[in-house]
């Protein structure tokens, strides 16, 4: 069993009367790997982690955790995880201290281990000395990996992390996405669920889902590389806001988005690149300032396949 | 950036208790802008707003918007803007069209005018579809611009929007910020604030703040400019391994893991990236290429606080 891989879900299907909420979805998460999984709002995500969690039932398939089958032995794969979510996990009116005994009484972490486990869990936190601060007074950054350390306290081989760091001052957040490469190198297994691209960056391997399926999957890298079915062109021009409905509404380009005074062009392979831009542009008496291709970023990957998976269905 | 400006916020402060909820900030909007207060969770963004707005007073300082004193004359400055809370008040038993009657109802606007209107907004928004359904089972995206279209159903000519987009996903986020390009197409001035700092990018300017001040504001373009030294990008089969090598190198202020590279910010990328490929090469450790990375606002943000955090430490 060593070689088995901490997380693996085999043709996970989920139906909730004639809607299919994940359908036929089979991936794995290495020993020490952070995936992130993004997609829209009802892709599909929080499903699966419930899933995973042993709190919802599949329709189909199976998951595993540290080789547990969860649907038969949900209570021993819970054991195995530790959940954070930004938002619900701490008690504000209670000092650090106190929420670390009482998530440790939570978690069951035998009482001889509990002092070394929560010393460890102030340490990696940089909590020394703040022990015993209300949480309600803490700064974002502090509390973020107070739940952090809640979260380890029954030392578990895989994490799962929700939205960890949106909205946390970027100091903080880099500071805890360090905890987090540092858990993996020790081998805890990582699943990371959002929609911000800036957190997805921060993973080994992104998978995107969307309407239930996976629709991509790949290193940050890879990622961007993936074919958006036609070229991206940044444009600065005069009256952006008129280019974006100009070219919004040309037949063979994709997408449009403005970002202050320049616009993201998507365009298909066909419509024939930089020189028919400026043809469509000109006709429209807008002048163009600067036209180049340029990478994509993972946003512009993420809203181009979704969209496009979008218009297959409808 | 021509002309009077359209909200001009002069040296204002505001405490909550002890707490200095913001001090000593100012800035200015020009007509036909997309103005970002931009800064993390805590940093002063909603209560700005909120002062903007003319729902809370500052202790100190000035704010005149389209002319009129917010501070002296908050009723008689509030016809010249539209505010969206972050928690907009929709009504969520009541359909899509029927919100929109509502708001178009407080604010006086004729049958056919708000038909006009609201149908335009909708299209914009993708939501034609959905005009009868509940406000209550709309997803957070939904919301999101239905609430917008309440706003704007009175066609303001300066709209203040707090936090528009949080929780909306990507696809949705880039509806959204197409309405505000329409809106800023017809002549309206646009202050929104965002924790996003990938979203920065979109506006025109920007203010950056934390902790209540003003770190800086300028565009996206040239506040990168100011950035001190440069960020060089590693792309590696080993990045942890990469990174405890670059982050002993000679010239290399930080290092952070980015997914499957590493990010080293420099203090001069011409004389460092050669250097740090020989020890790349000679470290026999996998690596492409180091290439030069653009910095991001999150970047421009860390290299400007970090000298503030050590300070209070």
């Amino acid at each position: 069993m060593s070689e088995t891989a901490p997380i693996i879900a085999r043709g996970l299907t989920k139906r909730f009367n004639s809607f299919v909420a994940v359908d036929h979805v089979s991936f794995e998460v290495k020993r020490g790997e952070i995936l992130g999984f993004i997609g829209p709002n009802g892709a599909g995500k929080s499903t699966i982690i419930r899933i995973l969690c042993g709190l919802l039932r599949p329709s189909e398939g199976q998951v595993f955790v540290t080789g547990v089958d969860v649907a038969l032995k949900p209570e021993a794969a819970r054991q195995k995880i530790g959940y954070m979510s930004q938002k619900f996990s701490l008690y504000g009116d209670l000092t650090v201290m106190e929420n670390l005994h009482f998530f440790g009484g939570i978690y069951r972490v035998p009482s001889a281990k509990r002092a070394e486990r929560i010393r460890y869990a102030i340490d990696m936190a940089g909590l020394t000395g703040r022990e015993d601060a209300l949480v309600s007074s803490l700064a974002g950054g502090w509390k973020q990996r107070l739940a952090l350390g809640c979260a380890i306290l029954h030392n578990p081989p895989i994490l799962f992390l929700d939205e960890p760091t949106s909205g946390v001052d970027p100091i903080s957040r880099r500071r805890f996405w360090d905890l987090i490469h540092d858990l993996a190198k020790d081998g805890v297994t990582i699943l990371v669920t959002t929609h911000y691209m800036d957190e997805a960056e921060y993973c080994d391997r992104i998978v995107l889902i969307n309407q239930g399926r996976i629709v991509a999957s790949g290193s940050p890298t890879e990622l961007k590389h993936t074919p958006l079915g036609g070229a991206l062109y940044l444009v600065e021009c005069d009256g952006v806001g008129r280019a974006l409905h100009v070219l919004g509404g040309t037949k063979g380009v994709r997408d449009v988005a403005a970002f202050g005074d320049a616009l993201h062009v998507l365009v298909e392979e066909s419509f024939g690149g930089e020189a028919a831009i400026r043809t469509v542009l000109a006709a429209n008496n807008i002048a163009v300032t600067r036209l180049s291709p340029i990478e994509p970023g993972l946003e512009d990957v993420f809203v181009s396949l979704v969209t496009r998976g979008a218009a297959a269905v409808s | 950036m021509n002309g009077a400006p359209a909200i001009d916020v002069r040296n204002i402060g505001k405490r909550f208790g002890t707490h200095a909820a913001i001090s000593g900030l100012s800035f200015s909007v020009y007509p036909n802008e997309i103005f970002g207060l931009v800064g993390p969770d805590g940093a002063g963004k909603t209560t700005t707003m909120r002062m903007l707005a003319g729902v809370m007073r500052p202790d100190a300082g000035a704010i005149v918007i389209d002319g009129v004193d917010v501070v002296s004359f908050p009723d008689m400055a509030k016809a010249r803007f539209s505010y969206m809370p972050q928690r907009f008040g929709l009504y969520e038993d009541l359909t899509v069209d029927e919100n929109i009657r509502f708001y178009a109802d407080l604010f006086g606007i004729a049958r056919k005018t708000r038909e006009e209107r609201a149908a335009r907004l909708l299209a914009a928004s993708g939501m034609l579809r959905f005009r009868d359904r509940l406000a209550g089972v709309l997803s957070g995206g939904m919301k999101q611009k239905l609430g917008l279209t309440c706003a704007l159903i009175h066609a303001p000519r300066i709209v203040l929007l707090d936090e528009p987009t949080t929780g909306v996903d990507p696809v949705s986020r880039r509806d959204f910020w197409r309405i505000l390009y329409d809106l800023r197409e017809d002549g309206v001035t646009i202050v929104i604030s965002t924790a996003y700092l990938d979203e920065a990018e979109r506006c025109h300017r920007l203010a950056l703040l934390y902790d209540g001040r003003l770190l800086e504001c300028d565009t996206p373009a040239a506040l990168k400019r100011h950035m001190p030294g440069a960020i060089l990008s590693i792309v590696s089969k080993t990045p942890r391994a990469i990174r405890d090598m670059v982050g002993r190198c000679a010239g290399v202020r930080d290092t952070m893991l980015v997914g499957d590279s590493v990010h080293a910010v420099v203090d001069d990328a011409d004389r460092r990236l050669p250097e740090i490929e020989r020890a790349l090469s000679a470290s026999g450790l996998d690596f492409e290429p180091p290439t030069r990375a653009e910095p991001t606002i999150e970047d421009l943000f860390v290299t400007l606080q970090e000298p503030r955090k050590e300070a209070a430490e």
